[in-house]
């Protein structure tokens, strides 16, 4: 199950699709919206998605859990629009033979969703708001399809 | 040769759409293609940060000759931001 939607996810979901009578364990992860960033007060987050290549980067992150960690099943959900403080923004369910093989493939396809697939995030403070990424300054990453 | 682009985030902000159909006279690679818009549109030129270039959904190389019909999309750093880099 891959997808991005605009109402609040149900994490009961994922777990009901990557349940398999051959897996012995199931991880699951959930991205929630924190108040506060590098200091600032935030009062909402607001996500926006290039959701038909989203879902195509989500597709293979659960392709390469499945041969690398060897998962049986990978769910992902993604949340985009508003979503209010606390709320879940992405929701990950992976089941595995055994529980090394759940934890490791659960932490691998979060940190690469985070890198790789385009969703972004706008995080709205009292008097302003910004887009999160390395935009406001810094050096450009160093991976091969990034031009600064 | 008609290419759609379509603009995400900070840059569909500073693009001031969301997506733009171009049409091209001559073969232009992604790279160029940005270029020229950023000629043309000061607030893309202002930008900052990294962008990554998509070609049909798929990441792609700024060297990437375009074809007739290609979507092409300009991707700010993803939500995450990069492993690699500092902010």
């Amino acid at each position: 199950m891959f997808e991005v939607v605009e109402h609040p996810i149900e994490l009961s979901r994922l777990i009901v699709a990557v349940s398999r009578p051959d897996a012995g364990a199931i991880a699951t992860f959930l991205g929630t919206t924190r108040d506060h960033n590098a200091g600032r007060q935030v009062i909402r987050l607001q996500y926006e998605a290039y959701p038909e290549m989203a879902l195509r980067e989500m597709r293979r992150i659960g392709e390469q859990a499945i041969e690398r960690f060897s998962a049986k099943a990978v769910a992902i959900v993604h949340r985009v629009g508003v979503v209010e403080i606390g709320e879940t923004s992405v929701a990950i369910a992976v089941s595995a033979a055994h529980r090394d093989a759940a934890f490791a493939a659960c932490r691998f396809a979060i940190d690469r969703l985070k890198e790789i697939v385009p969703i972004w995030k706008k995080e709205h403070y009292r008097g302003g708001e910004i887009w999160i990424g390395p935009q406001q300054g810094g050096p450009p990453p160093a991976r091969e399809h990034f031009a600064s | 040769m008609r290419i759609r682009l379509r603009f995400f985030a900070a840059l569909r902000e500073r693009a001031g759409a969301s997506e733009l159909t171009r049409e091209l006279a001559r073969p232009t690679t992604v790279g160029a293609l940005w270029d020229d818009l950023r000629r043309e549109r000061p607030r893309l030129a202002e930008f900052r940060g990294a962008v990554a270039f998509a070609v049909n959904q798929e990441y792609v190389d700024s060297k990437m000759t375009l074809q007739d019909n290609d979507e092409v999309a300009f991707i700010p750093p993803v939500s995450g931001g990069c492993p690699r880099c500092h902010v």
